[in-house]
């Protein structure tokens, strides 16, 4: 196998998945590289979920092409899913074993040596900063580390590329910064992510590259970077006037930025440079009860494409 | 480093059984299942596991030994004599394979299926839904084994097994617990409710009571007797007390070709539905 870094290891070409009447995934195209960390943005019931399902080949596709590491998952399913590390949503451990004995006996799934495996558990629960809790019931563990077990379950065949579904939701700052390191650092290794997340500021710090769906089709593709100079403008100024007053408000705004989008709670204005704006507004006579000049971020794109916000 | 450059040993693994026959539903590793289920016995509550077992040595003692005095000899199939304790030995027999298998295979499955949710995991392995059924549901007839292995235990010293044949009845346990066992854990993987999981001991009980168990069929009218040994435990009974009695005839294949059948059959409808439920 070619290991060079622009190798494609996913391809999906016009991949759709229909349950019954209801269309999950509407002819999604995208390719993921090696080595790359790729992210599929969405809010809950985007097709995110139902993507990551036939990536990993569990849940085959109702149309389209799906290709992974070159192969077919409709009929090298379980080829593919020993080249494939899953984290699920809900980290579904086996709360009836060990810390240790969940890594031991998901890795014997794969046929894996006992031998082999002796070593790779202990490997795997210091990456995970877990070796201390080998013995404890995986039951017994706070979220943070569950979360870092189902990571190192994932691991425990060697794979080329890691799903990850939603994997730092419900989890608090602290623990959420724990799990962005130990991603980054296999990602330093050449592993290959695949993330989802309705996290935006996830979205930024993880991912190289990622699509932004909604209803079951991709809105956009790019880096975050690019997005957000794509779809956004430099900086955002936010301004709350108080939820009956903003509507009247933004027309008296309108055309000092570049665009005006009015939340029920605030109004976003979009601009190249926030701080002269908010002078502006402040010089005109209105006074906003808080106001706030921060940079573009995904959010912002995500608002644009879909005049929604991501997380309700 | 946590993954290598070059292939993994878990990929190696699968695609030496690309050319299978069924590879997409079957690795050839059900026995990983048995593995997990060792290692998650080792710190499960063992008196649950053995109260199991002693439930139809109650119905021995009571049933056997107490209201068989009362009853005094019966003759069987050939005309013979013999004692009630040995006429219902065989088929609490029967019973406690039956008993073992239908635990693991029922509530255990169930619990595993809506709460524990562990076969969706091992699905993502490069394991296959028939893995994943062989696996349990041997799972699950082991511990009818090990009942009906203690059960034997302790009427084999008694002197209610008459016969040289009863030798067979271990093996003929195994067949029963394992038809339990696999149809046990097909019906399961269609409920969804604990209400649905009640209506197997609304239908538990009365299989056991009515199946030639306590008294010969033959004391019912015509009809009901015929639906009576439609039911396995009836099938059961009938293949042990024949081999316990030394009663051998060519209608005992009978016996084992319906356990086949549910053997098959059941494995068959619970690889389909993890497909179904894990799979879609």
């Amino acid at each position: 196998m070619s290991q060079s870094a622009n190798d494609v290891v996913i391809q999906a070409k016009g991949l759709t998945k229909k349950y019954k009447d209801f269309v999950a995934v509407d002819g999604i195209d995208f390719e993921v590289k090696r080595g790359e960390s790729f992210g599929l943005l969405g809010p809950n019931g985007a097709g995110k979920s139902t993507t990551m399902k036939m990536i990993s080949s569990v849940s085959q596709r109702t149309s389209g092409e799906l290709k992974i590491l070159g192969k077919e998952p409709n009929t090298h399913g379980p080829e593919i899913r020993a080249h494939l590390g899953v984290v699920p949503q809900k980290d579904l451990l086996d709360r009836e074993l060990k810390v240790w004995e969940n890594i031991f006996t998901y890795g014997r799934y794969f046929g894996l040596s006992r031998k082999f495996l002796k070593g790779k558990v202990d490997e795997l629960l210091e990456f995970a900063q877990l070796t201390e809790k080998r013995n404890a019931k995986a039951d017994d563990l706070s979220g943070g580390m569950q979360r870092r077990l189902a990571i190192a379950r994932g691991l425990v065949n060697e794979p080329e590329i890691l799903l990850l579904d939603e994997p730092t939701t419900g989890l608090d700052p602290q623990a959420r910064h724990v799990l962005w390191d130990r991603l980054f650092r296999l990602k330093e290794q050449g592993v290959t992510l695949v993330i989802t997340t309705h996290y935006m500021d996830e979205a930024e710090q993880l991912c190289d590259r990622l699509i932004v769906m909604d209803n079951g089709k991709i809105m956009a593709e790019g880096s975050p970077a690019e997005l957000i100079k794509q779809y956004s403008s430099k900086e955002v100024v936010e301004v709350r006037f108080g939820t009956d007053k903003n509507e009247k408000t933004a027309e008296k705004l309108a055309g000092l930025a570049d665009r005006i989008e009015v939340l029920p709670d605030r109004i976003l204005l979009y601009t190249a440079k926030g701080e002269e704006l908010l002078a502006q507004i402040l010089e005109s006579g209105l006074h906003p009860v808080t106001s706030l000049v921060r940079r573009s971020s995904l959010e912002d794109v995500f608002l644009r494409l879909t005049g929604r916000t991501l997380v309700d | 480093m946590i993954t290598q450059a070059l292939v993994s040993q878990a990929v190696l693994i699968a695609e030496k059984r690309r050319n299978n026959p069924a590879a997409s539903v079957y690795s050839g590793r059900a026995r990983m299942m048995l593995e997990r289920g060792v290692y998650a016995a080792k710190s499960s509550n063992w008196l649950v596991i053995v109260s199991g077992f002693f439930e139809p040595v109650f119905y021995l003692l009571a049933f056997g030994f107490g209201i068989g005095q009362l009853i005094g000899n019966l003759t069987d199939g050939n005309g013979n004599p013999v004692t009630y304790a040995a006429f219902i030995a065989p088929a609490l027999l029967a019973t406690s394979a039956m008993n073992g298998a239908i635990y693991d295979s029922t509530w255990n499955v169930f619990f595993k299926l809506h709460f524990g949710k562990i076969y969706q995991v091992m699905l993502s392995s490069s394991l296959g839904p028939l893995d994943v059924a062989l696996g349990e549901i041997t799972w699950a007839l082991l511990r009818g084994l090990v009942y009906s292995l203690g059960f034997m235990a302790i009427v084999v010293p008694l002197g209610l097994i008459t016969d040289a044949w009863g030798l067979l009845a271990i093996p003929a346990a195994t067949l029963i617990a394992f038809g339990f066992a696999s149809f046990g854990m097909a019906i399961t993987s269609y409920f969804h409710s604990f209400q649905q999981m009640n209506w197997l001991n609304f239908f538990l009980l009365p299989m056991f009571l009515f199946s030639g168990t306590f008294f010969p069929v033959s004391v019912f009218p015509q009809w009901i007797q015929v639906i009576v040994q439609a039911l396995p435990l009836w099938q059961g009974v009938e293949l042990v007390r024949s081999l316990t009695l030394g009663i051998i005839h060519w209608g005992l294949l009978g016996h084992v070709a319906y356990f086949v059948v549910m053997i098959v059959g059941g494995m068959w409808f619970t690889t389909v539905r993890l497909r179904a439920l894990f799979m879609r």
